[in-house]
């Protein structure tokens, strides 16, 4: 019957501090749930906008991931496996992000990609784009803020992973790149993935960033952060409301993810 | 010459400098304890260490030389390695594995199957290919590591310590395979090993490393029964004793002399068998020439005879069976007699 | 009018203004209950004089009256050496929330008569008083892109209409917080309801903006005009007068520290209170 010989008890100091975790992260949301004016509900549901920012939120934040994944994935790489020099220094600067204040980083996209910006002037006068204040932007920012935490868990992964494998590869025939698809990629796969439900998830939640450079309007800015943060200007029942769909969905979401991977990493 | 390098690597405390040779068919075996640079000859054969000093080059064509800065990276260079864990791309199925040389180099996906599935059959795993490498031993792992290494028709071949994951007696199954691979193999073979048992059962010739230098070279059965330092003499088994012969006695360099039976002069290296060592409690009668007092330090069973090391003017590795071990009530520390009949001693020039 | 100097220095002097003004803004959360040491220690005996107000004082202020309650705060406590005066700056609304979750102050003073309403309906203030008003101007970039200024030829205060177009990038506050609310009633008098492209949480928010040219212009109050010294333009205009902020101040029913709040009320309330807040641009109230 017993799978293993080992004592399946948790060990007291491990289980007191575990417990009292569980509880500092869950009673919050228990808090929530509480006050929520469930009779309210359909009615606060159905206001207009929420769907907008809910739908713009799960775009924005997909798209933030894909484009993360795009730039982050070999970014990480670089850092893990090439010799390149001033590595540690490309490390330090590419967590700015996550110790910033994201306001700041909001301001700091202006100075880039902003009318006035160093590419984003350029833009204009080339191509007459604007980023400011468009759901580009909102991408930009939650792309800014939530990479990091990508690059951060596939560099951890590629670093555990064994380099011998590359070895391998390369004695059969496989120039770098190759390696990098069909054996790098493949065997840090739940790094990556691990690293992009962490990067959709803040970028789902980024607010500072997003209201400074990407502004707030219903529709094409508005993400579901913003609207909650100004309703609770306001009406705190209502974001409290919103605050639970956003969490719904996007625990739905993982949730449903997880089981796909669990499903696929068995089968 | 089919192979034909010569490998200077410094890195840290290793100053390798080895001259590689080997033939189109022949297998070299590389013998060398931890440490003395086998596995990073090995990585600059491979293409995967840039050496800081010589020339690889391969059926003439030049595969790395410092002097002219040429270097071929591993993956244009058309050899095969089998690594000491097997190391098969674990999210591939054994397949996939085998094939995955043949994918890197463009070949179709028919014909990869098709070669597959030939060298699964060779290496007796016919109809495993859908498996994952997590589902295979650790002896099958090995063969599909051969597989993969030889499916794309090398000209060079490179095992690195390939049966030394392996438990005693999948090594013996595997070592037999691999010796009857590579006697179909028509490339030249680099073995690296620790075993001196794998390098004589698979090599046609050995090379000794130790801290970077070729110390020996020969046919594996000279190398064997003629070791030139004591660590191939501990390898084989062999107790060396350097002197000087003058007709049939050797006058050991460390004290004491050896009979031997055949004649030699100028300074000798004299071999003795572990199994030629008897020992005895009390000095034996009747006149053996080689008669020594000896101190058991310290004693390994090794199968059904157990190994003594003993100390004394002349050190010798004695093996007696267990029964006579018990019998003689030897424990470390016992004070005993060590023979040796003239005619069990070899003796070579140094 | 306009000038046009607009270097790359400007550029970076206001950047970095605006930078310090945001780090600023996410850094002032704090709030302490425990009085410094020494301070809780009194020793009767050693009083002099008049021992003047003691402990500390926790005061709730908006984000706009950082620059007026900063110098007033220094005063007080030049007159009461005993005295720690601690200011938590941030939207009144936010503010407002905070106080009704039970956040320890003295004194709360908001920009806007809805949030000390709020406070007064939950039975957490019992009387205030409006100390300021603070219309709202319409701020312009120093390189000024789209070249608003007043029609010329025309005598009087411009309409709002007659100075930006909904084709402009305008920043405006959200509806949710005060300058929204008066942002919102003062483009539906001009027929500007579409005129808005980003409705801010904070007026400091559309500030940075208009600071860093990144939009074409911007609702603020007339005090963050006067902060912003010359690193923007402002223009007055006809509508702004539909809709002041009155700035009522009041003490907490459960203030910590009454003496002191009530002190510091007065302070604000008194001539020197109100030459300090017309020095940073507030009118009077009416």
């Amino acid at each position: 019957m017993r799978r293993t010989a080992r004592d399946p008890r948790i060990p007291v100091p491990l289980l007191v501090p575990a417990t009292v975790g569980v509880a500092f992260l869950v009673l919050p949301l228990v808090g929530l749930l509480v006050r929520a004016p469930w009779s309210s509900l359909g009615e606060q549901l159905s206001a207009p906008g929420v769907g907008e920012a809910l739908r713009l939120s799960l775009v924005s934040a997909t798209v933030a991931t894909l484009l993360s994944l795009v730039l982050g994935v070999p970014l990480a790489w670089v850092l893990a496996r090439s010799r390149i020099r001033g590595r540690s220094v490309l490390r330090a600067l590419v967590t700015v992000p996550l110790v910033l204040p994201p306001v700041v980083g909001g301001v700091a996209l202006f100075l880039v990609f902003g009318r006035q910006g160093i590419v984003g002037s350029w833009l204009d006068d080339a191509f007459g784009i604007t980023i400011p204040f468009t759901t580009t932007a909102v991408v930009l920012s939650q792309t800014f803020v939530a990479m990091p935490f990508l690059v951060v868990s596939v560099e951890g992964a590629l670093r555990a992973a064994d380099a011998r494998f590359e070895d391998v590869a390369a004695t059969l025939g496989a120039d770098r790149w190759t390696t990098f698809r069909r054996v790098t990629l493949p065997l840090v796969a739940p790094g990556v993935a691990a690293g992009a439900v962490l990067c959709w998830a803040r970028a789902l939640g980024e607010f500072g960033a997003t209201i400074t450079f990407a502004g707030n309007f219903p529709g094409t800015t508005q993400t579901m952060p913003l609207a909650v943060y100004l309703a609770l200007q306001r009406e705190p029942e209502a974001a409290i409301v919103l605050s639970l769909v956003l969490l719904a969905v996007s625990l739905g979401t993982l949730l449903l993810l997880r089981d796909r991977w669990l499903g696929r990493a068995a089968g | 010459m089919s192979l034909s390098a010569r490998v200077g690597v410094r890195r840290g405390s290793l100053a390798l400098d080895v001259p590689v040779e080997v033939a189109d068919g022949e297998v070299l075996a590389v013998l060398g304890p931890n440490g003395a640079g086998k596995s990073t000859l090995l990585r600059v054969l491979a293409g995967l260490l840039a050496p800081d000093d010589g020339r690889v080059a391969v059926d003439g064509s030049v595969w790395d030389d410092v002097r002219t800065g040429t270097h071929l990276p591993a993956h244009r260079r058309p050899l095969g390695v089998v690594f000491q864990d097997a190391l098969l791309f674990p999210h591939l199925s054994v397949a996939e594995n085998v094939a995955f040389g043949l994918r890197a180099r463009g070949v179709g996906k028919a014909e990869r199957r098709a070669a597959a599935t030939t060298w699964l059959e060779r290496v007796g795993l016919a109809g495993l290919g859908d498996r994952r490498p997590g589902q295979l031993s650790g002896g099958q792992a090995q063969r599909v590591a051969l597989a993969r290494a030889l499916v794309g028709d090398p000209a060079v071949l490179l095992l690195d310590e390939p049966l030394s994951a392996l438990d005693a007696r999948t090594r013996l199954v595997v070592r037999a395979e691999l010796r009857r691979h590579l006697a179909g193999f028509g490339g030249s073979t680099v073995l690296v090993t620790h075993d001196p048992v794998d390098a004589m059962a698979l090599a046609d010739r050995v090379v000794v490393v130790e801290e970077g230098r070729v110390v020996q070279t020969g046919p594996p059965d000279e190398v064997s029964r003629r070791p030139r330092t004591d660590y191939v003499a501990r390898l084989v088994g062999l107790s060396l004793l350097a002197g000087t012969a003058e007709g049939t006695t050797v006058r050991l360099d460390a004290g004491g002399a050896v009979a031997v039976a055949e004649e030699a002069t100028g300074p000798v290296f004299a071999a003795v068998r572990p199994e030629s060592v008897a020992l005895y409690l009390a000095r034996p009668e009747g006149s053996p020439r080689n008669v020594w007092p000896a101190r058991l330090v310290g004693a390994t069973p090794h199968g059904a005879t157990v190994r003594c090391e003993l100390d004394g003017e002349v050190p010798l590795v004695a093996d007696v069976t267990g029964t006579a071990f018990t019998e003689l009530g030897l424990v470390p520390g016992a004070e005993v007699w060590a023979t040796v009949k003239a005619s069990e001693v070899a003796v070579y020039a140094r | 009018m306009s000038p046009r100097p607009g270097g790359p220095r400007a550029v970076r002097l206001l950047t970095l203004a605006g930078l310090v003004a945001l780090a600023g803004l996410v850094g002032c959360t704090g709030e302490g209950r425990d009085a410094p040491p020494g301070v809780a220690e009194e020793e009767p005996g050693e009083w002099a004089g008049d021992p003047g107000l003691t402990g500390t004082l926790t005061v709730f202020a908006a984000a706009s009256l950082t620059d007026v309650f900063t110098e007033l705060e220094t005063r007080l406590e030049v007159a009461n050496p005993q005295l720690e005066v601690r200011i938590n700056y941030a939207g009144s609304s936010a503010l407002a929330a905070q106080l009704a979750q039970g956040a320890p102050a003295d004194v709360f003073a908001s920009a806007d008569e809805a949030q000390m309403a709020r406070l007064e309906d939950d039975g957490l203030v019992t009387d205030s008083d409006v100390f300021a008003r603070n219309p709202l101007m319409l701020a312009v970039p120093l390189d000024n892109p789209e070249g608003i200024m007043p029609p010329e030829g025309r005598a009087g205060i411009p309409s709002l209409a007659d100075l930006i177009t909904a084709e402009m990038t305008v920043a405006v506050c959200a509806p949710e917080v005060p300058c929204g609310a008066a942002a919102a009633e003062v483009l539906a008098a001009a027929g500007l309801r579409d005129a808005p492209d980003t409705y801010d949480d904070d007026v400091r928010s559309v500030l940075t903006k208009v600071q860093l040219g990144e939009v074409d212009a911007g609702l603020v109050y007339v005090s963050d005009v006067h902060a912003a010294g010359d690193e923007i333009l402002a223009y007055a205009f006809e509508e702004s007068s539909r809709a002041v902020n009155s700035y009522p101040i009041g003490v907490l029913e459960d203030a910590p520290n009454p003496a002191a709040a009530r002190a510091f009320v007065d302070l604000v309330l008194s001539e020197a209170g109100q030459q300090a807040l017309a020095a940073a641009g507030f009118q009077p109230p009416p």
